[in-house]
């Protein structure tokens, strides 16, 4: 609904300025997403205005790069597999947050959604340091470990908030109707679950993609993306990064467009200040 | 209506999924900061006070954390300046518009934080895109050197990071505001900024804190931006951490200084929710 305060000269000024501010802010926000994209096809590399020369150059030297594609694999496994882990724990965690009483249920929640809110840094060390202690070979593995634990939250958080509106009378029918538990679980609980799991799914592949902070402590031999593009940025600027980032910027807005839809469908709720909420609050 | 096998079925596996990859490494990171580094390079499990000691003794370390502390609340202010506008704007003002502007303030989210930051130094840079904007049009005859490694850098780029992470909660709730308040607000003559300032900012102040949290703590604890663009200047507490897990190898003094973050944002944490505890009207 729009509040019309026109009627009002103060007022009316003051919409103006809150215009411009709004427009002023999205030119910050978007000025070096655009460099990013102009920059991947200006021949002269990146920096120096105006651009000019415009070439595929980059990207075609980004599709000869190996250890790019190889990195971009790697990334995708990891955030597979970190969706796998977060939304199995998740889903439990949630069903067990929504039904169950146990003693440290408060500790229990406070600590699955800790990683959202701490940096990263810290749980990065914290699990380096599991893995040094237990003699495990920091690898993909490790990255996988660390990235399913700390994005559990999002599923739980999704989950969760989907169980609330979960009408019960549907699987205590099914209960009563001689089903068993495992079965009313699969056949019912999940498939009425299944726009949060499935947007949860989203979000914590498109974080896993991007994470850093908790990959650069637990890296071994392969390196993910994120952690192929750092390797190449401390050694100076490569226009090449600039075709990767603009292909997965196309690739970004697909999924958000996918996930928005997703979100309208439920009800349009802004998922990711929820997250910010119940990260800050622990509930 | 759930026995206890269902129950047990689906606390028992996250329980201990969290207790070993989430509440072990942090009580670990605890224990380590009371180890110690023997002079062949080696952890030695026994308990001492110095790493503590060495904390209150070096200035370095104390001057690193204010630093990063400043970064970390300017961050956090103009995050809050650039976002509560935003939010305001698009929940009050946007009409039609406001689910396209909604998924505007999202999509640089989807960005990379790291090509975001890197977008920023090529920017910035003494022959990046700014400066030699301003040489090609006549405005400065020699490249600004400042702007690029040194805490401006590091405040910018966080900034436009965080930026639409502390607009999403305070969007959220100027959103659940009832208009009606707002309405009856301007019937009874309320001015426009009597009715911000006494109706809808005291409503939104769980969405600010919200934001404001999350912009300072993520901010404090980030190493990659001064990293990149920060320069000497720029040394954040993160990267003190980082390099006594790395080259300088001592874990334990390294374990320490995380230990008192850690500590810190908890304190922020429990203060944050407190306050928000104290304004939240629903």
């Amino acid at each position: 609904m729009e509040l019309h305060m026109s009627n009002d000269t103060n007022s009316s000024s003051g919409t103006r300025w809150l215009l411009v501010h709004t427009v002023a802010v999205f030119a910050f926000l978007y000025l070096p997403i655009a460099v990013l994209i102009v920059y991947s096809f200006n021949g002269e590399g990146v920096g120096g205005f105006p651009p000019h020369n415009l070439t595929f150059d980059w990207y075609r030297m980004l599709f000869a790069d190996a250890a790019i594609w190889e990195s971009v694999g790697n990334s995708v496994v990891v955030a597979l597999s970190a969706v796998a882990i977060a939304l199995a724990f998740g889903v439990l965690a949630a069903l067990a947050l929504d039904r169950a009483q146990f003693p440290g249920k408060a500790l229990f929640r406070r600590l699955v959604l800790l990683p959202l809110i701490l940096p990263g840094i810290i749980t990065g060390l914290s699990l380096l340091m599991l893995f040094r202690e237990a003699d495990v070979k920091l690898s993909l593995l490790t990255i996988v470990l660390g990235h399913g634990t700390a994005l559990i939250s999002v599923a739980t958080t999704e989950v969760f908030a989907g169980l609330q509106k979960l009408d019960r009378a549907q699987e205590e029918a099914s209960l009563d109707l001689g089903a068993s538990y495992w079965q009313t679980f699969w056949r019912v609980t999940i498939p009425n679950l299944q726009l949060p799991i499935i947007g949860a799914a989203l979000l914590i592949f498109t974080l896993s993609m991007d994470e850093i902070a908790v990959s650069f402590f637990l890296i071994g031999r392969d390196n993910t993306l994120p952690l192929e593009i750092w390797g190449r940025l401390r050694r100076g600027i490569t226009p090449e990064i600039n075709a990767i980032s603009t292909i997965i910027f196309v690739f970004s807005l697909v999924a958000i467009v996918i996930w928005y839809r997703l979100r309208v469908r439920t009800e349009g709720r802004p998922a990711i200040a929820e997250l910010i909420e119940a990260a800050v609050q622990g509930n | 209506m759930f026995s206890r096998a269902y129950r047990a079925a689906v606390t028992v596996p996250p329980l201990v999924w969290v207790t070993v990859f989430l509440l072990i490494p942090y009580l670990l990171m605890f224990c380590y900061s009371f180890w110690s580094v023997s002079m062949a390079q080696t952890v030695v499990h026994s308990w001492t006070l110095d790493n503590y000691r060495e904390l209150l003794r070096v200035n370095v370390y104390w001057q690193t954390l204010f630093r990063s502390m400043w970064i970390a609340a300017r961050v956090m202010l103009f995050s809050l300046l650039l976002g509560y506008p935003l939010a305001y704007y698009l929940s009050f003002h946007a009409a039609r518009r406001k689910d396209l502007l909604y998924q505007l303030v999202i999509i640089p989210l989807w960005v990379s934080y790291l090509v975001r930051a890197y977008a920023w130094k090529t920017i910035l840079g003494s022959d990046g895109v700014l400066n030699t904007l301003l040489q090609y049009t006549h405005l400065s005859k020699h490249p600004l050197e400042f702007l690029l490694y040194s805490p401006f850098a590091v405040v910018l780029t966080l900034t436009h990071i965080y930026t639409p992470f502390t607009m999403l909660p305070i969007y959220a709730s100027l959103e659940h505001i009832p208009r009606n308040l707002v309405e009856a607000s301007h019937d009874l003559g309320g001015s426009p900024s009597q009715t911000f300032w006494r109706v809808i900012f005291p409503l939104s102040i769980p969405g600010v804190l919200a934001g404001a949290t999350f912009a300072f703590v993520l901010s404090l604890g980030d190493f990659l931006a001064p990293l990149l663009l920060g320069g000497p200047s720029g040394i954040m507490i993160s990267n003190i951490v980082v390099s006594l897990f790395g080259a300088a190898y001592n874990w334990p003094l390294g374990a320490a200084i995380s230990l008192c973050m850690l500590v810190l944002v908890v304190g922020l944490l429990f203060i944050s929710e407190r306050l928000e505890k104290k304004w939240s009207f629903t």
